[in-house]
């Protein structure tokens, strides 16, 4: 019910929402947590394992029980606590885990089965028949289990992600963390305040307390507008500071439109900061914790601090009659605020025998609440009174207050341990927080208003010090200052049920089953429990279940421990930790200089790593992609063709020593290799096995330009760096990738050369003679364009490789297709050129798959002995050189239109499908259309003697099993006259 | 973590990528007698101590030095970057 | 006082686990149930002495006991036993290898998971869900039509499945606007997920019926080694003698084989691993992205279980960084556009052994009566019952099981690497 007066509403104005099917009204200010408490819904959810009807048991983000699936469609969010739901028009939330309904669960069930479904119980069952588990049993728990469900369609909202830095950052604005906030930003500190809450003020918007003679909330938000004018101090509020990371960095999503229907255009639903910090200040407040009694989950039965709070801010009450059962002073507090708010409050059952009197309402001191009453929700509570005798209470709301704890979260993100206050009856953070983290306010146990303000402002004055800045300590305004005054009671006795963790259903008795069983360790408890597990990582939950099982030990709470909170502190949505990289974005998009003028011939593009690389370019009636790579490959073979390059690795290296350092980098020699001159190079990891291969060309004395293949072009440029600077750092060399600096595109074809003779400058000697294999210049193209030319050949034909700075690589290829028209030019995409390379046997990505030597390439007589090069020693050793190891070899299907599909293996002819026959295995096949034979390369064990043997090629996984023939991997123009030509 | 470069001041760890034991620019000497023993302790084996560990990072997305980074691998906690190539020199390593 | 109770003689469980005493307890108010094991002090000495209390030392016990009737066994735990990688992982279960040393010792493991709980009496709710790697490109294609053929030489069970037929299991998957279309997959049926804790506790209990102490808080501080020889391990409550010490404490192998002056080809790096508040089911099986650093599954409980690559960088902290958190979420939205509201709910970060070449290492030591089980990287659990069994078979008969001959060592020194990724001698991309 809506009280009559207070609140921190809008009561002018009206908003719609619906819950449940139904609809309600609420006003602006109201969570979905106080607007349907204000409708009178005390229903809003049902437990995990058994079902029991739930409401709200909290008004803030430790809320373990009113979780509700908000929003439809692609925008489906389950599990949201409606305690942090800003009321919208329009909002749409469904109950979750209820079926057919939530008044009327049929898993409801369950709760009159629970003496069978105890803690553990499914290690001790369903374990036979064997296959019945995931027949039968785990589908029927996987269905029981769980909570909300998603619809699985794309999310429509789109999330950002940015970074700030600050000298300190207060994450909580209370008291302590408003305070905290004035003092540094007052003295000029970057400051950033986060708070988890649409409404800075934390508890002061929850309480009567007044500060500087003023309303708290009045306080709070007059501290929020001064702290709002500092340029240099940055208000975040509906920012959750979620994980305490390594040296001062934070995490934390800002629901940047969480609160609207939908995000306003060009907005994000939710921002994921990184926020470097030099110092920060946790200023999270702390948790209040239930009693377990039998049957203390009913909708009604809440903690007092979040009746006090729905009451004082959003001026609302479950109920008109009720009560409170505290074991502290705080419960008499919130009785208090209840009853002066017009709310009756029946009695406040304190278990303190000493419990003081409070005006107004009756204090039943010594008293305990031994059982409740309520089918839907809270009816009436049994207590039983200090002098035995046995009350029944009729209300409709119990607040209860077992203590508060100070909230830890983030404190021990880097593996803080709590320790434990016996004072506040209360872990407290330890003394081994993260470097530059500090605590005030009752995140550390202080729990007055007035320490909570002193200790915000010491804490902050204590970073800046850190930092350099001294202080002036700040008149602290006038607040309450009453002692924490607590007598530790943890559980009524009984026989029922009495629910320690409400999400997940886990009672005392569990507690005591798992201590029965000698699950007695924290951990132990908690993973044969769940107690903890839930979506509130056990925030009201966990200390309960400690007492219980240091009850049963003789151990105190301090020798029981805790478990760690774990980030995150609430948990966060995958897309904000996504950001924009999803779909298409998912990783950058590099285009080659010739895309934008493939994409006008209409070729078809394919991923290599984050390259886009023309796959081939189909024209007009043909059908098939293999019709389209036959004639590229016929026509480069028969005449010209043009290919883009430019993915290949390019690293210049440059310096006196520029070919000793390559000598040592390859295992072949390149010390000697002329200028003007281009050689193959085979790179080794230190381990011996092949890491890369490419061409070294060397343009001067000092200057070498060296090519790695597309895939590691960055791991090669990192190795060379390591070596130029970790191993021989003497070495007068410099390197600089220029892959993206210089477009590069192969001319090949029998006429490749009358293509280039009408693009290359006059004066310079294309002829075999004066520009033969093998060789590389530095010449002017066009008119006068710089461009290098490497008379290299991947496809076996006469071939050059033709690179010009990178802004003119899209007007280099349309002049190329202008000049070579009349040689009829065909551009090739990557299937052509992995024909060529299969069809002259060269290795590339599936001979290069880095558990392969030189040896098994066949290029075993590169590895010098004759200088010491990376990766020579160790490529002698034994398993790496056996001489019945795996060699390259061409494979040709005994039908030469027999596709052999890569990935098969290969066993003698006849062989059993078994692992002690495998002889190797196809690492590439195509059609050649200059052979008209499918053919392939492999590798097989002692592959090289064994030419002319037929063998079986078998792919069980795809169905494929046929013959082949080991031949020669050089299946085509095996001499090398037409490259030479 | 953030890596304070000696050339560059305070970097996020994210523009760098991690190689491992700085011990790694101890390379033996391929052409000595019994390098390939020392070529497989060097390579393979590793203290991996629990504590300070002096490791290689190679600021990839940033100026390409490669650092070595003196990290305590219990708390994360780095106590001194220097450059891989200072380093190296002071090694004894040269050309 | 329990354990003499109990007994050290080689029984079965003394309480036998099933429907029927669950119907009993509960109607008797579980007054039955008695410690899933006991709490034993160390004796003076065993014949063999288990340091780590994880999976693979657990199982090691248990199948020293159950196969090779070895019962004068203790093993050792510094703090409570599952609580190291066993206690946190993602919980796949899977026989997907490639190579020659790697295929069959897994497929061994999977067999046994296959009749665990038969074995056990114990639910550790071995779930055959599947798992599926997905293909986004013809080379990966082509290595992994590779791979399953080779899984199928071994005897296990693989199957190469169309982006159709991925449509059907998983419609949705990200198959209109993917950055790295999905282009085929390799499945493998009996693959899945297993209860990761149940599987220390259910080990523990089976052990520990058949007689081997399990030592938990009992941390070892030194091995006592004269003349070459290890005679037993110094511990925080004392020597205790051993005619054979097997290590297996993932983790913390180098710093526990430093005390026996061994230097390990292995570093230690964190992956973090995280689950998802609980919704209902969902995801049918085990996926895994082939261009991004994201795998997920959902558990019994509704959690969606998942992780990615590791932090990279050597620690023993067991927390990671934002950097890697992010990519796996990017991962899991390229992949899963359906993803976006769910929330994380929880994170952590173990320890991971990386080896030099990213398999294990399941050997004799240079010091006689030292035995070392380690180096797993992030694949150690599905390899828990395979590993205890060859691990108790090397410490019974002084030879490695046939599965697992190639976990040598020595093979660093022979070029004879088991190197699934062709990543070579640095850990941190294994």
């Amino acid at each position: 019910m809506r009280l009559q007066h207070g609140g921190q509403i809008d009561r002018g104005q009206k908003i719609s929402f619906r819950f449940d099917g139904q609809y309600y009204k609420g006003h602006p200010g109201d969570t979905l947590a106080s607007a349907l408490l204000a409708n009178d819904v005390r229903l809003m959810g049902r437990s995990f394992k058994y079902h029991r009807p739930r409401g709200v048991l909290a008004a803030g983000s430790e809320e373990p029980n009113a979780l509700v699936e908000l929003r439809t469609g692609g925008r489906q969010e389950p599990n949201t606590r409606a305690t942090m739901v800003e009321l919208f028009d329009g909002l749409q939330a469904m109950p979750q885990n209820a079926w057919p309904s939530l008044r009327f669960d049929a898993l409801a069930i369950n709760d009159r089965l629970s003496n069978f479904l105890t803690a553990g119980f499914y290690y001790k069952t369903f374990m036979w028949p064997a296959v019945f588990w995931e027949k039968l049993y785990e589908p029927i728990i996987r269905r029981a289990a769980g909570l909300g469900s998603i619809t699985t369609r794309p999310d429509p909202d789109s999330y950002d992600k940015g970074y700030l830095h600050c000298d300190l950052l207060v994450i909580g604005a209370g008291p302590a963390g408003l305070m905290a906030a004035l003092t540094a930003g007052r003295a000029g500190a970057r400051v950033i305040l986060a708070d988890e809450d649409f409404r800075m003020g934390g508890r002061l918007n929850a309480d009567r307390q007044t500060i500087a003679d003023m309303a708290g909330a009045d306080w709070a938000a007059q501290a929020v507008a001064e702290l709002a004018q500092m340029p240099h101090v940055r208000l975040m509020p509906r920012c959750t500071v979620f994980g305490a990371f390594d040296h001062g960095i934070y995490g934390a999503v800002e629901r940047v439109s969480d609160h609207l229907a939908t995000p306003p255009e060009g907005k994000p639903r939710q921002t994921l900061w990184r926020i470097y910090s030099k110092r920060a200040l946790v200023c999270a407040g702390a948790i209040e914790r239930p009693i377990a009694f039998a049957n203390n989950d009913r909708p009604g039965i809440m903690l007092a601090g979040a009746l006090r709070a729905y009451a004082n801010r959003w001026a609302v009450s479950p109920a008109q009659d009720v009560a409170i059962f505290t074991n502290n002073d705080t419960g008499h507090r919130s009785a208090a605020d209840l009853m002066a708010l017009g709310v009756h409050v029946a009695a406040v059952i304190d278990t303190r025998p000493d419990a003081p009197p409070l005006a107004g309402t009756e204090v039943l001191a010594g008293a305990q609440v031994t059982d409740s009453a309520g089918r839907l929700g809270l009816r009436a509570v049994t207590v039983r009174l200090g002098n035995g005798q046995s009350r029944k209470l009729s209300v409709g709301a119990l607040g209860v207050s077992g203590g508060w704890n100070p909230n830890l979260g983030l404190t021990c993100h880097q593996r803080g341990r709590p320790l434990w206050d016996e004072g506040i009856a209360a872990f407290i953070p330890g003394a081994t927080l993260a470097p530059g983290m500090a605590v005030a306010g009752a995140a550390m146990g202080q729990f007055s208003t007035h320490a909570a303000l002193a200790t915000g402002a010491e804490g902050a004055r204590a970073a800046l010090a850190d930092l350099g800045h001294n202080t002036p300590a700040p008149d602290l305004p006038r607040a309450e200052d009453a002692p924490t005054r607590i007598t530790p009671f943890w559980h009524v006795a009984g026989t029922k049920r009495a629910w320690l963790d409400f999400q997940n259903d886990v009672t005392i008795k569990d507690v005591k089953l798992a201590h029965q069983e000698g699950f007695e360790a924290v951990e132990h408890l908690k993973r044969y429990t769940t107690l903890g597990m839930a979506t509130d990582q056990g925030k009201t939950a966990n200390l309960g279940g400690l007492a219980v099982m240091a009850e049963l030990t003789g151990q105190s709470i301090a020798q029981t421990g805790t478990t760690m909170f774990r980030p995150p502190y609430t948990p966060v949505a995958l897309g904000a930790l996504a950001g924009r990289s999803s779909g298409r974005d998912f990783r950058p998009t590099r285009l080659t200089p010739s895309h934008h003028w493939a994409r006008e011939q209409s070729a078809v593009f394919v991923e290599a790593g984050l390259w886009l690389r023309a796959q081939y370019f189909p024209r007009a009636g043909e059908s098939h992609w293999r019709e389209s790579v036959d004639r590229e490959v016929l026509a480069t073979r028969a005449s010209v063709g043009v290919c883009d390059v430019t993915t290949l690795g390019k690293v210049d290296v440059q310096g006196r020593d520029a070919a000793e350092f390559l000598n040592r980098i390859y295992c072949n020699g390149m010390a000697k290799l002329a200028v003007g001159r281009v050689r193959y190079g085979l790179m080794l990891r230190e381990d011996g096995i092949v890491f890369d291969d490419g061409t070294a060309a060397r343009l001067a004395e000092d200057h070498f330009v060296v090519t790695t293949t597309t895939a590691n072009a960055v791991p090669v440029f990192r190795h060379m760096e390591f070596a130029r600077q970790c191993l021989w750092p003497d070495l007068d060399v410099q390197l600089i990738s220029t892959t993206e600096a210089w477009a590069q595109f192969a001319l090949a074809g029998p006429k490749s050369r009358a293509v280039l003779e009408r693009l290359v400058d006059g004066g310079f000697d294309l002829s075999n003679a004066g520009f033969p294999f093998m060789a590389c210049a530095e010449v002017s193209i066009c008119n006068g364009c710089r461009a290098r030319l490497f008379r290299i050949s991947f496809s076996g034909e006469l071939a050059y490789e033709l690179a010009v700075p990178a802004r003119y690589g899209d007007a280099l290829i349309r002049k190329i297709m202008e000049v070579g028209a009349d040689y009829d030019i065909t551009p090739y995409g990557t299937e052509a050129l992995g024909v060529m390379r299969i069809e002259k046997g060269h290795a590339a990505g599936g001979e290069l798959n880095g558990t392969t030597t030189a040896r098994n390439l066949g290029l075993g007589r590169m590895v010098s002995t004759a200088k010491d090069s990376i990766g020579a020693v160790l490529s002698r050793r034994e398993g790496l050189a056996a001489p019945d190891g795996l060699e390259l070899v061409g494979l040709r299907p005994v039908n030469p239109q027999s596709q052999i599909p890569a990935g098969a293996h290969l066993l003698a002819q006849g062989a059993a499908l078994v692992a002690a026959n495998d002889l190797g295995h196809v690492t590439a096949s195509c059609y050649s259309p200059n052979l008209g034979s499918y053919i392939a390369l492999g590798f097989v064990k002692n592959g090289a003697a064994r030419m002319g043997e037929t063998l079986r090629a078998a792919s069980p996984l795809t169905g494929v099993d046929l013959e082949v023939q080991i031949t020669s991997p050089h299946f085509y123009d095996p001499e090398g006259e037409r490259l030479r030509a | 973590m953030i890596i304070p470069h000696p050339l560059l001041g305070p970097c996020d760890a994210q523009e760098f990528t991690y190689l491992g034991d700085a011990s790694l620019i101890a390379r033996p000497d391929g052409m000595a007698e019994g390098a390939a023993d020392a070529f497989h302790d060097y390579l393979y084996l590793r203290d991996n101590p629990a504590g300070l560990h002096r490791e290689l990072w190679y600021h990839e997305q940033g100026d390409r030095s490669w650092l070595v980074v003196t990290r305590n691998t219990l708390t994360h906690e780095i106590v001194k970057a220097e450059l891989a190539r200072d380093v190296a020199r002071a090694e004894g390593r040269g050309r | 006082m329990q354990a003499a109770m109990l007994g050290t003689g080689n029984q079965e469980h003394p309480m036998r686990y099933s429907g029927f005493r669950i119907l009993k307890e509960a109607l008797t108010g579980h007054k039955g149930w008695q410690p899933v094991w006991r709490r034993p002090d160390p004796k003076p000495s065993y014949d063999i002495v288990i340091v780590g209390g994880g999976g693979h030392g657990l199982a090691t016990a248990h199948y020293l006991a159950s196969n090779f009737g070895q019962t004068r066994v203790a093993v050792i735990e510094k703090g409570w036993i599952g609580g190291g990688n066993v206690g946190r992982n993602t919980t796949i279960i899977r026989s997907n290898y490639l190579l020659e040393g790697n295929e069959p010792f897994y497929e061994f493991s999977l067999k046994l998971w296959e009749g665990l709980e038969q074995d056990l009496n114990y639910n550790a709710m071995v779930s055959q869900r599947g798992i599926l790697n997905l293909i986004h490109t013809d080379a990966q294609r082509d290595a992994y039509i590779r791979r399953g053929n080779a899984m199928i030489l071994h005897g296990a069970d693989a199957q190469y499945l169309s982006t159709d037929q991925i449509r059907r299991e998983y419609p949705f998957l990200n198959f209109n606007d993917a950055r790295f279309p999905i282009k085929g997959g390799l499945a493998q049926r009996r693959g899945g997920t297993v209860r990761h804790d149940a599987v220390a506790w259910g080990y523990a209990r089976a052990a520990d019926a058949r007689g081997v102490d399990i030592i938990q808080n009992c941390e070892v501080t030194g091995f006592r080694i004269e003349n070459g020889i290890c005679l037993g391990v110094e511990t925080s409550r004392g020597f205790i003698g051993a005619g054979k010490v097997g290590v297996a404490v993932a983790g913390s192998s180098s710093r526990v084989m430093a005390q026996a002056g061994l230097r390990l080809p292995i570093e230690s790096h964190v992956l973090q691993a995280f689950v998802s508040e609980g919704l209902k089911p969902v995801m049918p099986g085990v996926i895994t992205f082939g261009a991004g650093h994201f795998y997920c599954s959902q558990s019994d409980k509704g959690g969606l279980v998942f992780g990615g690559d590791i932090d990279g960088y050597n620690s023993y902290a067991q927390r990671g960084n934002l950097p890697v958190v992010e990519d796996v979420a990017e991962g899991a939205m390229a992949l899963i556009p359906g993803l976006g509201r769910v929330r994380l709910l929880r994170m952590w970060g173990g320890v991971m052994d990386m080896s030099m070449d990213g398999s294990p290492i399941i050997d004799r030591t240079p010091i006689e009566g030292l035995y070392f089980n380690g180096g797993w990287c992030y694949g150690g659990f599905k390899a828990t019952p395979a590993s205890g069994w060859c691990f108790a078979h090397l410490l019974s008969t002084d030879t490695p099981h046939p599965t697992a001959t190639a976990y040598r060592l020595d093979r660093f020194r022979k070029g004879l690497m088991i190197d699934e990724k062709g990543m070579g001698a640095q850990p941190n991309l294994h």
